[in-house]
């Protein structure tokens, strides 16, 4: 591994989105127009939004950063790139946290854009603070991105990555207990939560809104979610090859 | 004749058992510019992607300059140009020799006199700035080769190099490859293009997965009594009929 061919391919990524100013605006815009448009769904429970809106922070990185890693690391596969790239002296690790790097830059502005909507426009308060909501968000991101990285694998072209959107990011959207209290949902839905990681980053963010100081489910959500994106980052690596087998 | 390749008996079966090479074994010598010719779906590519190492090889070998086919030793002396045009479409021309001259290892301090040098093979000088969507197909492919030429390799694997470019273009970059051959590297340049096999110096005839002919054009003339290479390839396959 060379910390230069990694850092080459992380500006290299981030020069490409550069070049397309529009996937950035929408990237740092949609989050916080969503959160608002929010606020005015709940104009009434302000107590529901105040609530669920430091989960949304966790959740609109995941969801950006997996869709459009997927749909990048797809076309480097499509478009010969990988194919150039696995014929130089380059280990996949260089091009896997090189994605990794830009991704999770890009979660941070986008985390921390929202983030002073939510706190300053809009009013939302957490007890943990600013700076722990933004940690944990940025780990949703790099949740986002390693999970794109690796289902980018299966899919053949852009309309399958996208419709792993709906199927592997979704139910665990509908289960992570962000709209119903895990407890509350049949006992198959609950073990499905369970081994799911966006619930535990969802958890993260609620302890984050829930006490002022760092508790223990805290540390034990966010290993968990590290361990995730860890996990998720070597599959990446192993689904891109070398070497083609006949 | 020193060997730069020497493939022993590789054969290769695709999806659903499609054999794409049959009992295939060549040796190329080094320094020389050698046609892989044959027609679309002949297996062209799919030998030359065994050369550089992206297909696992399960039946036969191949080593170039001595070394398995796919040796991580290997990365640093073969440069390969894909048939896709494998370059970023969302960067401008020289950012995408600068990402490439840091993946192949140039130094940094040399960089840039070495993109300044393959801009120049290519004639893609004053397109530096540009970006490569932008480019016309032709353009595109010359960026895609001045990627190949990044650095020194000692093999050169050019898939389809030539194709979709304008004849005058077409005539320089043959040129070109003749001086990199005379420079002592190796090129395996692919092609259906019959008339350009007269300017390689050794070809590999291919048809259904296995090489019909291997000499150089005079060679190949004077053996069929044709005066032609297209005229040489429909005998060798009406011979085999």
């Amino acid at each position: 591994m060379s910390i230069r061919k990694t850092l080459a391919t992380a500006r290299r990524v981030l020069m490409q989105l550069l070049h397309d100013p529009r996937t950035i605006l929408l990237l740092f815009i949609v989050p916080p127009v969503l959160l608002t448009i929010m606020k005015y769904v709940f104009q009434d429970q302000t107590a529901v939004f105040d609530s669920i809106a430091p989960m949304l922070l966790g959740v609109f990185p995941m969801t950006m950063m997996f869709l459009i890693t997927s749909i990048a690391t797809l076309r480097e596969r499509s478009s010969g790139t990988l194919d150039r790239l696995m014929t130089m002296p380059i280990s996949k690790l260089d091009f896997i946290l090189g994605y990794a790097i830009t991704f999770c830059l890009l979660g941070l502005v986008q985390a921390s854009i929202t983030g002073v909507v939510m706190f300053n426009l809009l009013g939302v308060t957490v007890l943990g603070g600013s700076l722990l909501t933004i940690i944990a968000a940025v780990l949703a991101a790099s949740l986002g991105t390693a999970l794109g990285l690796f289902l980018s694998a299966f899919a053949k072209s852009e309309f399958q990555a996208v419709q792993f959107m709906p199927a592997f990011i979704f139910p665990q959207l509908l289960t992570c207990g962000l709209f119903v209290a895990r407890g509350d949902m049949a006992q198959p839905l609950q073990w499905f939560a369970n081994v799911m990681p966006l619930t535990y980053s969802v958890d993260a963010m609620k302890q984050v809104t829930q006490y002022s100081t760092w508790t223990s489910d805290l540390t034990r959500d966010l290993i968990v979610v590290a361990s995730f994106v860890v996990v998720a980052l070597i599959l990446g690596s192993i689904t891109i090859r070398r070497q083609e087998r006949q | 004749m020193e060997t730069a390749v020497k493939v022993n008996n590789l054969s290769v079966t695709l999806g659903k058992g499609f054999k794409a090479l049959k009992n295939v074994s060549i040796e190329l010598p080094v320094g020389k510019m050698i046609g892989v010719i044959g027609p679309s779906g002949a297996g062209k590519t799919t030998l030359i992607r065994s050369i550089v190492g992206r297909l696992h090889i399960s039946s036969g070998d191949i080593t170039i300059f001595g070394q398995s086919a796919g040796s991580p030793a290997l990365r640093k002396r073969i440069s390969y140009m894909t048939q896709e045009l494998s370059v970023y479409s969302d960067l401008t021309v020289r950012e995408n020799l600068n990402y490439f001259a840091t993946m192949t290892g140039q130094p940094r301090n040399q960089a840039n006199e070495i993109i300044n040098n393959v801009l120049e093979a290519v004639e893609m000088k004053d397109k530096a700035g540009s970006l490569v969507s932008r480019l016309s197909t032709g353009q595109k492919q010359r960026v895609s080769l001045a990627i190949a030429l990044i650095g020194s390799p000692k093999l050169m694997v050019l898939d389809e190099p030539t194709v979709g470019l304008d004849p005058v273009l077409r005539d320089r970059l043959w040129k070109l490859f003749a001086r990199l051959a005379n420079q002592g590297i190796t090129l395996i340049i692919t092609s259906h293009s019959m008339d350009e096999a007269e300017r390689c110096d050794d070809l590999v005839l291919i048809r259904d997965g296995e090489v019909i002919a291997h000499s150089s054009p005079k060679d190949l003339l004077k053996r069929t009594g044709t005066k032609t290479i297209e005229a040489s390839f429909l005998k060798l396959v009406g011979d085999k009929e």
